[in-house]
C-alpha cells in the first residue's frame, strides 16, 4: 500500500493553492495609472491628500478604479490610456497651479491590475528587473576617502576655535594626510590641549610626538568615529540622491546601498540618460542672508514686489507660513560652510529646534554678522533649481558664536526633522562617480521577456512530450510535478519580490531542465525494481526511497555552485543565482513530495495491482514484449 | 519504450586509458588556446562601453566605424548583434576622457554619419535621414567594477571547488571527491579552451553558466559513485573495474535520458533566446555534452587509478555499529 497520511497530502495540497495564489498576480497583467509623490522634501504624502486626488477626479469626471496611497506616493488605478492622461491633467492642474514650482510630481505609470484582495495578501506580480522593462541603471562609487578629509579639514578648524576659546596657545592646526597636527611650543601647553580636546573631541586618538624643535599632537579619527563618517556619508548621499529622484517623476525608483561605499540607482522607465545623470549630479545650496525690515514691512512695497518688482538689490520670498518677505542679495553664507544639521529640541523653551554646525570659517563669519544684527532677522534660504525658497527667516536675539546655530520658533517636531534633513540634503556628503551606467530601451526589455519565456517554453514542452512518451503516466505525473515546480518557484519569487531578469528567466529554464533529473531518477529505479522481480506497490516504495539519497546528493551539489554564485555575484549573476538556488528548492519538494503524492492517489489504494504505467520494460533475456507486467 | 536494452555490463574500464588520453588532449587543447588566443571578455570584465542601436535599414559598419575613429575612438568594435539592422558598439576603456560620458558622444558621433547606409551619390542625403540609429541599450562599466568581477568569479569558482570537495569527501570517499573535481574542472576548462578558440564573448551570464555546469555535472560523478558504492556493498567478488562498469552501465539510461532533457532547454534557449542568452546557451551546450563523457568516464577511471576497493566502504560500515544488516537497517 502506497499511501500518505492526512498531513501530508494535506500539506501538498495546502502548498500547491498557496502556489497558485502568489503566481495568480502575474498573469493580470498591468493597467495604466497615474503615480502622485512629493518632490519638497517637506511636503508628505498624507491620508488628506487622497481625498483631495478623489475629490479633484470627481469634479473632472474622470473615473478611477482605486486609489492608493504607501510612504511615499498615491497612484490612482485607471481604465484605459485615454482617462489616464486625463487624470494625470486634471491631478496636475489641482496640485500645481504653478508649473514653475511644483509641489508634487504626477507621472504616468503602470499598476498590477490584479485584484484588491490579492494585492491586500502581498500577492504582487514579480518584480522585473530593468532588462526586462527597460530604464537606467547607476553603480555609483562613494570617496570615502573624500568624505573623510572633508571631515578632517573642518574638525581642524574647529580644533582652532575651541583652542582660542579655551586660551591654549599653540603654534599652528594643519591636516597631514589622514591626520591633523597640532604643534606647540611647550609641554605644559601640549598637557593643557590634550585634556581639552579629550573633554571636547572624543572623535579624536590623540599622539604625542616630537618634530625637530616642535612639540606635536598627532590627532587621528578612531575607526568607529571614522565608520561613523562613512555611514553617514552614505546614507547622506542616498537621502540626496531621493530627493533629487523625486522630481524626475520615476514610478518605482530603486536606490540602495551595495557593499560599503557603492550605490545602486536604478530608474525604470527613465531613457534620458543625460538627463537623468544631470540630476543625480546636481547640487542643492544652502544660503543665509539679511532680511530687509524695513521694505519688509512697507506694505506698499510689499505688494509691488509680490507683483515682481522687488526694491533694488533684494529679493522677494515667500516664507513657509505665506507671507512675503524681501531678503538682499548679498549671501552672507553659503551651505559649503554647514558641516551637519540634527533636529533637536531647544534647550530652554524645549521646542522644536533644528541645531546647525558651521565650519571654523562660517563660524567666524556667523558671529560677526549676528553681533552687527542682533533684534534683525536672518533668511535661511534652500537653492534648488536655481531657485530660493525660504526654509525659515528667525529674528537674532544675540550674538551667535561657537559655530553651532539653532533655528527654533513656530515648527513642530516633524518639521524640525524635515528642515534637518532639507539642509543636509542639500549636498552630498562626499563626492560621487558613475562607475558603471546601463540604458536599456523598453522595447529590448519586451524583446527579452519574450525570448525568454519563449525558450522556457518550448523547452518545457519537448521535456513533457518526451516524458510521456517515455514513461507514459510515471512520465505524466513527472511533468505534472515539474509543472508544480514552475508553479512554487514563481510564487516564491513573486512573494519575495526578488528581482527577475533575464538570466533569472535562463535560470528558470535551467532548473527545470535539472529538475526532471529526479523524476528521471525514480522512475529509472521503479523500472529496475520491477524488472527484479518486485511486486508494483513494493516497486513503487523502492524506487522513491532508493532514488532519495541519490536525488539529495546531486542536489547539494548543484545548491554549492548556487550559493557560490549568490555569494560572489552581482548583476546580472545575482539574479540568476537567486533563482537557480530557489528552483533546486522547490524542485526537491516538488519532485519528490509532491509526484509521490500523485502516484498514490493513482496507485495508492489498488489491492491488486498487477501492472504499472511506466512504459513498456525490457528485461535481458527475456525478449517478450509483455515484460511490462512484473510477475 | 525503453531506449537502452543493455545485455551485459559494458566494459567501459577496459578503455579505461583511452578515455584518459583523449581527456588529456582535448585538455591541452584548451589550455593552448587558453593561452595563445586568450579569453574575449565582455566589457563587464575589462570595463568600457557598450551600445546598442537599431536602424530601420540595414547600416554600412565600416562607415560608423571610421565616422567612430574620426571621432576620437580609439578601437571601436562595430559588429551586427541579432540581425542585421541591429548593431553593437563597444569602445574601450580610456584613461584621459571623462568615461562616463562615451555613450553621449558616442550616440553623437553616430547621428552625425546618419544611417551609414550602403547607398551613395546624390540620394544618399534623403535615404539616410529616415535611417537614423534608435539606441536600445547602453552600458558602461568603470575600470574598479571589471577587477572586481574577475576576482569574485575566481573565488566563486574557489568556494564551488571547495564545498564540492568537501560534500563529497564527508558524504564517499576522499578519492571520489578528488577524482569528481578533477573530471569537472577539466570539463571547465574545455568551455573556456571552447571560448578561447572561437572567441566568443565571455560575460557575467557565461561565467554563471559555467559554475551551474560545474555544480550540474558533479551530479553525474555523485550518482555514478552512489552506485559504485551500492555495487562495491551489495555484490561480493567483482573486481573494481566490474563494479565500476556495472555502475556505469545501470546509471547510463538515466544519464542520457536526463542530459537530453537538461540540453533541451538549452537547445530552446539557443533557438528562441536571441543574442542575449547565444552565449549563455552556448556554454550550456559545451558543458553539458562534456559532463557526460567527463563524469562518467573521465571521473571512474581516476577512481579507479586511485585505487577504490570494497574494504573502504564495507570495513567503515562495520566499524560504525554491530548488528547492522546490510541494508543499514539496525535491529
Amino acid at each position: 500500500m502506497n499511501r500518505y497520511p492526512l498531513w501530508k497530502n494535506v500539506t501538498v495540497v495546502i502548498a500547491l493553492m498557496l502556489g497558485l495564489l502568489y503566481t495568480l498576480p502575474n498573469f493580470f497583467g498591468e493597467v495604466p495609472a497615474v503615480q502622485v509623490s512629493s518632490v519638497k522634501a517637506t511636503i508628505k504624502i498624507e491620508p488628506r491628500l487622497l481625498s483631495r486626488i478623489e475629490d479633484v477626479l470627481k469634479s473632472a469626471a474622470v473615473a478611477h478604479n482605486g486609489l492608493y496611497a504607501d510612504q511615499n506616493s498615491i497612484r490612482v488605478r485607471l481604465a484605459d490610456t485615454d482617462t489616464q492622461l486625463k487624470a494625470k491633467d486634471a491631478i496636475e492642474k489641482a496640485l500645481n497651479p504653478d508649473p514653475t514650482d511644483a509641489s508634487y510630481s504626477v507621472a504616468l505609470n503602470l499598476l498590477s491590475a490584479s485584484p484588491k484582495w490579492l494585492s491586500d495578501m502581498h500577492a504582487l506580480p514579480m518584480y522585473l528587473g530593468l532588462d526586462l522593462r527597460g530604464g537606467v541603471h547607476f553603480l555609483l562609487q562613494v570617496d570615502m576617502k573624500g568624505a573623510i578629509t572633508k571631515r578632517l579639514d573642518s574638525t581642524a578648524a574647529d580644533l582652532r576655535s575651541l583652542m582660542r576659546d579655551k586660551n591654549v596657545r599653540h603654534a599652528g592646526i594643519n591636516r597631514e594626510g589622514q591626520n591633523i597636527a597640532i604643534k606647540f611650543r611647550e609641554a605644559e601647553l601640549r598637557e593643557k590641549a590634550k585634556a581639552v580636546l579629550a573633554d571636547n573631541q572624543p572623535d579624536l586618538l590623540l599622539v604625542e610626538a616630537q618634530d625637530g624643535a616642535d612639540l606635536k599632537l598627532v590627532a587621528t579619527l578612531k575607526p568607529e568615529a571614522h565608520k561613523r563618517i562613512q555611514e553617514f556619508a552614505i546614507k547622506q548621499n542616498i537621502t540626496t540622491l531621493h530627493n533629487r529622484i523625486n522630481e524626475l517623476g520615476v514610478a518605482e525608483p530603486v536606490i540602495q546601498q551595495q557593499g560599503a561605499d557603492r550605490i545602486v540607482v536604478q530608474l525604470p522607465g527613465v531613457q534620458d540618460t543625460a538627463k537623468a545623470k544631470d540630476i543625480l549630479g546636481r547640487t542643492a545650496t544652502l544660503e543665509v542672508r539679511m532680511v530687509d525690515d524695513e521694505a519688509s514691512d512697507n506694505p506698499a512695497t510689499m505688494e509691488l514686489a509680490a507683483k515682481g518688482q522687488p526694491p533694488l538689490g533684494t529679493d522677494y520670498y515667500v516664507e513657509r507660513g505665506g507671507r512675503g518677505l524681501l531678503v538682499k542679495k548679498q549671501v552672507v553664507l553659503t551651505g559649503e560652510r554647514l558641516t551637519d544639521a540634527q533636529p533637536g529640541f531647544d534647550n530652554q523653551t524645549h521646542e522644536p529646534a533644528v541645531h546647525l554646525t558651521l565650519d571654523s570659517a562660517g563660524a567666524r563669519i556667523f558671529k560677526d554678522v549676528t553681533r552687527e544684527s542682533v533684534g534683525k532677522r536672518m533668511a535661511i534660504l534652500l537653492i534648488e533649481k536655481g531657485k530660493g525658497e525660504v526654509v525659515t527667516a528667525p529674528v537674532i536675539r544675540t550674538e551667535i558664536g561657537g559655530g553651532r546655530v539653532q533655528i527654533s520658533g513656530r515648527m513642530s517636531t516633524v518639521e524640525a526633522n524635515d528642515v534637518a534633513l532639507l539642509l543636509r540634503a542639500g549636498s552630498l556628503a562626499a563626492p560621487m562617480d558613475i562607475i558603471e551606467e546601463r540604458t536599456i530601451g523598453p522595447s529590448l526589455g519586451a524583446d527579452n521577456i519574450a525570448k525568454g519565456f519563449n525558450s522556457t517554453k518550448w523547452g518545457f514542452i519537448a521535456i513533457a512530450v518526451f516524458m510521456s512518451a517515455y514513461y507514459l503516466l510515471f512520465g505524466l505525473v513527472s511533468v505534472l510535478a515539474l509543472s508544480a515546480n514552475l508553479l512554487f518557484l514563481v510564487a516564491l519569487l513573486s512573494l519575495l519580490q526578488a528581482t527577475l531578469t533575464l538570466p533569472g528567466i535562463a535560470a528558470i529554464a535551467l532548473t527545470l531542465g535539472m529538475a526532471i533529473d529526479a523524476n528521471v531518477l525514480i522512475n529509472e529505479r521503479v523500472r529496475e525494481e520491477l524488472r527484479s522481480g518486485s511486486s508494483p506497490q513494493a516497486s513503487i516504495t523502492a524506487g522513491y526511497e532508493r532514488a532519495w539519497a541519490t536525488i539529495l546528493d546531486s542536489n547539494v551539489t548543484t545548491l554549492i555552485a548556487g550559493v557560490a554564485l549568490l555569494i560572489f555575484g552581482s548583476g546580472p549573476v545575482r539574479g540568476f543565482a537567486v533563482v537557480h538556488c530557489l528552483g533546486i528548492l522547490t524542485s526537491i519538494f516538488s519532485s519528490v513530495v509532491v509526484s509521490r503524492g500523485l502516484i498514490n492517489l493513482i496507485y495508492g489504494r489498488r489491492r491488486k495491482l498487477d501492472k504499472l504505467s511506466i512504459g513498456q520494460l525490457w528485461k535481458p533475456g527475456a525478449e517478450s514484449a509483455a515484460a511490462g507486467a512484473a510477475e | 519504450m525503453e531506449f537502452f536494452r543493455i545485455r551485459k555490463d559494458i566494459p567501459f574500464m577496459r578503455h579505461a586509458l583511452v578515455f584518459n588520453v583523449i581527456s588529456l588532449i582535448t585538455f591541452l587543447a584548451a589550455v593552448f588556446f587558453l593561452a595563445t588566443k586568450g579569453l574575449h571578455f565582455s566589457i563587464e570584465f575589462t570595463g568600457g562601453t557598450l551600445l546598442e542601436v537599431s536602424y530601420t535599414q540595414a547600416p554600412d559598419l565600416e562607415r560608423i566605424r571610421k565616422a567612430l575613429e574620426a571621432d576620437g575612438f580609439a578601437d571601436p568594435q562595430v559588429q551586427n548583434f541579432g540581425s542585421s539592422r541591429d548593431v553593437l558598439i563597444r569602445v574601450p576603456l580610456t584613461k584621459n576622457t571623462e568615461s562616463a560620458k562615451v555613450g553621449e558622444r558616442v550616440i553623437e558621433s553616430l547621428q552625425k554619419v546618419p544611417g551609414g547606409t550602403q547607398s551613395a551619390g546624390a540620394g544618399d542625403t534623403a535615404t539616410s535621414a529616415a535611417n537614423t540609429p534608435t539606441l536600445k541599450r547602453v552600458e558602461f562599466v568603470g575600470p574598479q567594477v571589471g577587477k572586481e568581477l574577475a576576482e569574485d568569479g575566481a573565488l566563486a569558482l574557489l568556494l564551488v571547488i571547495i564545498g564540492i570537495v568537501v560534500y563529497l569527501a564527508f558524504r564517499f570517499e576522499w578519492r571520489f571527491a578528488v577524482s569528481a573535481i578533477i573530471a569537472n574542472l577539466h570539463d571547465v576548462i574545455i568551455i573556456l579552451g571552447v571560448f578561447a578558440l572561437f572567441q566568443w564573448e565571455f560575460s557575467l551570464p557565461v561565467l554563471a553558466a559555467v559554475l551551474a555546469v560545474l555544480g550540474y555535472s558533479v551530479n553525474e560523478s555523485v550518482i555514478v559513485f552512489d552506485r559504485v558504492r551500492e555495487t562495491f556493498k551489495k555484490k561480493r567478488g567483482l573486481t573494481t573495474p566490474q563494479v565500476l562498469d556495472h555502475a556505469i552501465t545501470s546509471t547510463i539510461s538515466r544519464t542520457i535520458i536526463t542530459h537530453g532533457c537538461t540540453q533541451a532547454m538549452a537547445t530552446s534557449m539557443l533557438v528562441f533566446g536571441g543574442a542575449a542568452l547565444h552565449y549563455f546557451a552556448m556554454a550550456l551546450t559545451i558543458g553539458i555534452l562534456f559532463g557526460i563523457y567527463s563524469s562518467v568516464l573521465v571521473a571512474s577511471p581516476l577512481v579507479m587509478w586511485m585505487g577504490v576497493s570494497r574494504e573502504q566502504f564495507v570495513k567503515a560500515k562495520k566499524d560504525k555499529a554491530e548488528g547492522v544488516t546490510e541494508d543499514g537497517a539496525c535491529v
